[in-house]
């Protein structure tokens, strides 16, 4: 009895016909539930960059058509009343940076960011789906959603995509329940809830960091701190890693964007400081260079 | 007061002509002819009570069970039409499940009781099915605190301190 009539409540979304088609979970049929298809194009031929299009750049320089990859930093930790996610801005296509100023934190609802890694479609479309069903959740539940429900759903597509998403993700925000809180969620699909999570190509460089410099209730101040610090740590030492960084604090009182670009950050071991001319650096305090 | 509505009660799809749809208030009168089911919600939990109905001597003591546990944290009181209320029961436990399981979270009461009684209202939009002929007194403790809902045969639902339906919840509110 049940379920034939509970069918004609379900809206089917329009079956895509040439993409290829994941499913995001075998739904229970209820009227409120809509069942969702998750679609992947790998057409290497069509080009996600606008400016590839012109066949300006030198194709030896790397294939702009290759599929987009955030080799990327990304942080995100816990303090005393919320939580910072920070993250680099380089998308890169191969060795070419398809962005410099890319923005790796999204936004999934008021109280939830998630940091993205990996492939930039993957995620894209990862957080464009649990945005979409948060939203729906949020409205059925009458007030904002938890983190832990948001990280849930996104497991959920990435677990049971598998194979065929290539994507490591953060997700921090806040809820009046349990506080700030931080789930990351790595390639295969695993839920982890961490006081603090580091991810991308960046982030091998920071374990040891993070090690030393970590510690519990920290504040606000700190733990951005802590994060601009790594993040450029980071960016110093892993080549898909760069331009600026990128701060979202998340806590009782609301979402704070925070940009830093490079002037702003601090240098490390072997890095020079900005010189107006060569010349500075060769004969300081001369002013006649062919002055022995 | 029993009303007669000659000729527009013969279906749940028809109204009558002053706006009543008989076949629920029927439904709902088969619920009120059936054994008392009281809830009340305290400060730390709920309460739900049933009276016990033995219709013969051979019946074992512990069968005929009303109160059901749907999740580990919300449980249903029926009253009424006993298959009809192993039904719901049943619906009320695979949606808790599968919230649970697409939401990682257990469900919170006031989503249960919305999607219980919006179950229950579905069966009273089609001629080819009856309505339930059972109420069901719901409570559940989430972190909102404990919550108590009663769902008729209609398919509303409310919230309440305290519930009660049955032969006799005039004497059970009073």
């Amino acid at each position: 009895m049940g379920d034939q009539t509970v069918n004609s409540y379900i809206y089917s979304p329009p079956a895509a016909s040439s993409a290829r088609k994941l499913c995001f979970y075998s739904a229970f049929t209820h009227p409120l539930l809509i069942q969702g298809f998750l679609l992947l194009n790998y057409s290497n031929s069509s080009s996600i960059d606008r400016s590839a299009q012109n066949h300006i750049m030198d194709v030896s320089t790397g294939d702009i058509d290759a599929p987009h990859s955030m080799g990327t930093t990304i942080i995100g930790v816990t303090y005393n009343g919320g939580v910072v996610l920070g993250a680099d801005s380089r998308t890169s296509t191969g060795m070419y940076v398809a962005n410099r100023a890319s923005d790796k934190i999204t936004k999934l609802t008021d109280n939830v960011y998630l940091c993205r890694s990996g492939s930039a479609a993957d995620s894209q479309i990862v957080s464009d789906y649990v945005r979409y069903f948060l939203h729906q959740h949020t409205i059925q539940l009458g007030q904002p959603s938890t983190v832990k429900v948001a990280a849930n759903l996104v497991r959920l597509l990435s677990y049971n995509n598998k194979n065929m998403l290539q994507t490591g993700l953060i997700i921090g925000g806040w809820d009046k329940y349990e506080g700030g809180k931080i789930y990351g969620i790595p390639l295969g699909g695993t839920i982890l809830e961490q006081p603090f999570a580091i991810g991308g190509s960046g982030s091998s460089y920071l374990y040891g960091f993070f090690d030393q410099a970590w510690k519990e209730g920290m504040t606000q101040e700190e733990a951005e701190q802590l994060v601009v610090k790594a993040v450029s740590l980071a960016i110093a030492r892993d080549g898909a890693s760069g331009g600026v960084v990128r701060t979202v604090t998340i806590n009782s009182e609301g979402v704070t964007r925070k940009f830093y670009p490079c002037d702003k950050l601090p240098l490390w071991h072997e890095e020079l400081e900005p010189q107006n001319s060569l010349l500075d650096i060769l004969s300081a305090g001369i002013p006649d260079p062919m002055v022995s | 007061m029993s009303s007669i509505g000659t000729g527009y009660d013969l279906s749940v799809t028809t109204f009558s002509p002053d706006g009543r749809v008989f076949q629920i208030e029927y439904a709902a009168k088969a619920v009120d002819n059936s054994g008392t089911v009281v809830g009340i919600k305290c400060k730390d939990g709920i309460v739900l009570g049933v009276e016990k109905l033995i219709t013969s001597k051979m019946m074992l003591p512990g069968s005929n069970r009303r109160i059901h546990a749907v999740h580990r944290h919300s449980g249903m009181a029926v009253a009424g039409l006993a298959a009809d209320g192993r039904q719901i029961v049943a619906r009320a436990k695979s949606e808790a499940t599968n919230y649970e399981s697409v939401y990682g979270e257990p469900i919170p009461v006031k989503e249960l009781a919305e999607r219980v009684a919006s179950y229950v209202h579905l069966c009273t939009l089609y001629w080819w099915l009856r309505p339930f002929g059972s109420g069901v007194i719901l409570g559940g403790y989430d972190r909102d605190g404990p919550q108590l809902y009663m769902v008729e045969p209609s398919g509303v639902s409310y919230r309440y301190f305290g519930a009660a339906i049955g032969k006799g919840r005039q004497a059970a509110k009073t």
